[in-house]
């Protein structure tokens, strides 16, 4: 079953061409509501704003050497292994979502291209599925800032929910439809039509939803690198230097 | 000096949901990042600011007296136990200081829990808890004499 493409057995109902145009342009739509997002809320501006800033008030300037590396750090360390999140929770739920997301879609995109493809990418269709769903699920009911800290309710929605609601639905929808076209259960273009349509809001709502996170954060990141290496370090204090004059045993905050 | 949050540095863990203290640190409906709801309302404790593990909560100066230029942050490092605080004015000066955390080594304050159960009967009297030892009261309450005032001290 898992080595099956249920695309393949879609293309007897609907036409290859019509499900390749669909990818298109889902692509296009993110493009375009990331170029809206960036404009609408002039966050490119303020980015380049603050950069100019920063590096008016450094210390010392930073050579290329030195920027390459810091750029090799930020994609290494906060972009391929979300090093920025400070709860470990978080960050393997995270990099279960994005891998699997990663994973999902350009297997999606390969199998819709050409059906007759190696078994293995209908394999990492369905790992990467399920990646997002283990992240994505985890994330959902157990890390959330607002249910753990803030004390709501799991079930309660909010407009900064569209982004993973959206992403989890599709591909939720997505698994029990390719489930259901392969074993040749009852329902199947139901789920696919439900597939689509969450897929559809996921590559569509990215001007409202959070869904441009993933180009501005390597960005933030980035700054935040280079405003440490040139001494501005966003105005805050340098790393103290003596802490054994301060000798106190630590141990483990109470309030977590 | 109510604070704000840089929304591109936080990433919406809730610590300042939890420590903050007039429970104004909430999470925005819209990006899921921490932001201050009431700046009114806001204590200027600093709990938020040592509390973020991202560094992303700022205090922002009242015009009167902190003009545009100035910045008061402070960097919390809990493995070594130190606040860092890093002071800039605005004709340029700036002042760097190093506290620690605590002046007394960690667990050698007791909590409420770790002392015995009073008697029933101390739940009736007027004393507060650990007094009247810890009045330091001992040969009775202290008064003044009159022989030891002096009238038109300078």
């Amino acid at each position: 079953m898992f080595a099956i493409n249920p695309f393949a057995a879609l293309s007897a109902t609907i036409p290859p061409a019509l499900m390749q145009a669909y990818i298109l342009a889902m692509i296009v739509l993110v493009a375009a509501g990331t170029l809206l997002d960036i404009v609408h809320k002039g966050s490119a501006r303020y980015f380049f704003d603050h950069w100019r800033r920063s590096k008016g008030k450094a210390r010392g300037e930073l050579g290329g050497g030195e920027m390459a590396s810091i750029a090799v750090q930020t994609a290494v360390v906060d972009v391929l292994s979300s090093g920025e999140f400070c709860s470990a929770r978080r960050r393997v739920a995270h990099l279960l979502t994005m891998y699997g997301f990663l994973i999902y879609v350009v297997s999606t995109v390969v199998m819709v291209f050409n059906y007759s493809t190696a078994s293995i990418w209908p394999h990492l269709w369905w790992i990467g599925g399920l990646m997002v769903c283990a992240g994505g699920y985890w994330f959902w009911f157990f890390i959330r800032a607002d249910v753990v800290a803030e004390g709501n309710s799991p079930w309660r929605v909010m407009r900064a929910d569209l982004f993973v609601l959206s992403l989890l639905a599709s591909v939720t929808l997505g698994l029990i439809w390719a489930l259901l076209q392969v074993n040749g259960g009852g329902g199947a273009m139901v789920f696919f039509g439900l597939y689509i349509l969450a897929t559809t809001v996921l590559f569509g709502s990215v001007p409202w939803s959070k869904f441009a996170h993933m180009f501005f954060k390597p960005a933030a990141a980035f700054e935040k690198r280079v405003s440490n290496a040139n001494g501005t370090r966003a105005n805050l204090p340098a790393p103290a230097d003596k802490p054994a004059q301060f000798g106190s045993a630590r141990t483990a905050p109470r309030h977590y | 000096m109510p604070t704000f949050v840089y929304m591109t540095r936080c990433d919406g863990c809730g610590h300042c949901v939890d420590i903050c203290p007039s429970d104004i640190m909430h999470l925005d409906k819209t990006y899921r990042r921490a932001y201050n709801i009431e700046p009114n309302m806001c204590w200027e404790c600093y709990s938020c600011v040592k509390a973020c593990p991202q560094n992303a909560i700022d205090a922002r100066g009242y015009a009167d007296f902190a003009p545009l230029g100035h910045s008061v942050r402070a960097l919390r490092e809990e493995a070594k136990g130190t606040i860092s605080w890093r002071l800039k004015f605005r004709d340029g000066r700036e002042k760097n200081f190093v506290s620690p955390i605590r002046t007394t080594p960690w667990g050698s304050i007791k909590g409420p829990a770790d002392y015995p159960a009073p008697p029933p009967q101390d739940l009736a009297s007027q004393q507060l808890a650990h007094e009247p030892d810890s009045l330091n009261i001992v040969g009775g309450l202290p008064t003044l004499a009159a022989g030891r005032l002096k009238r038109k001290v300078a």
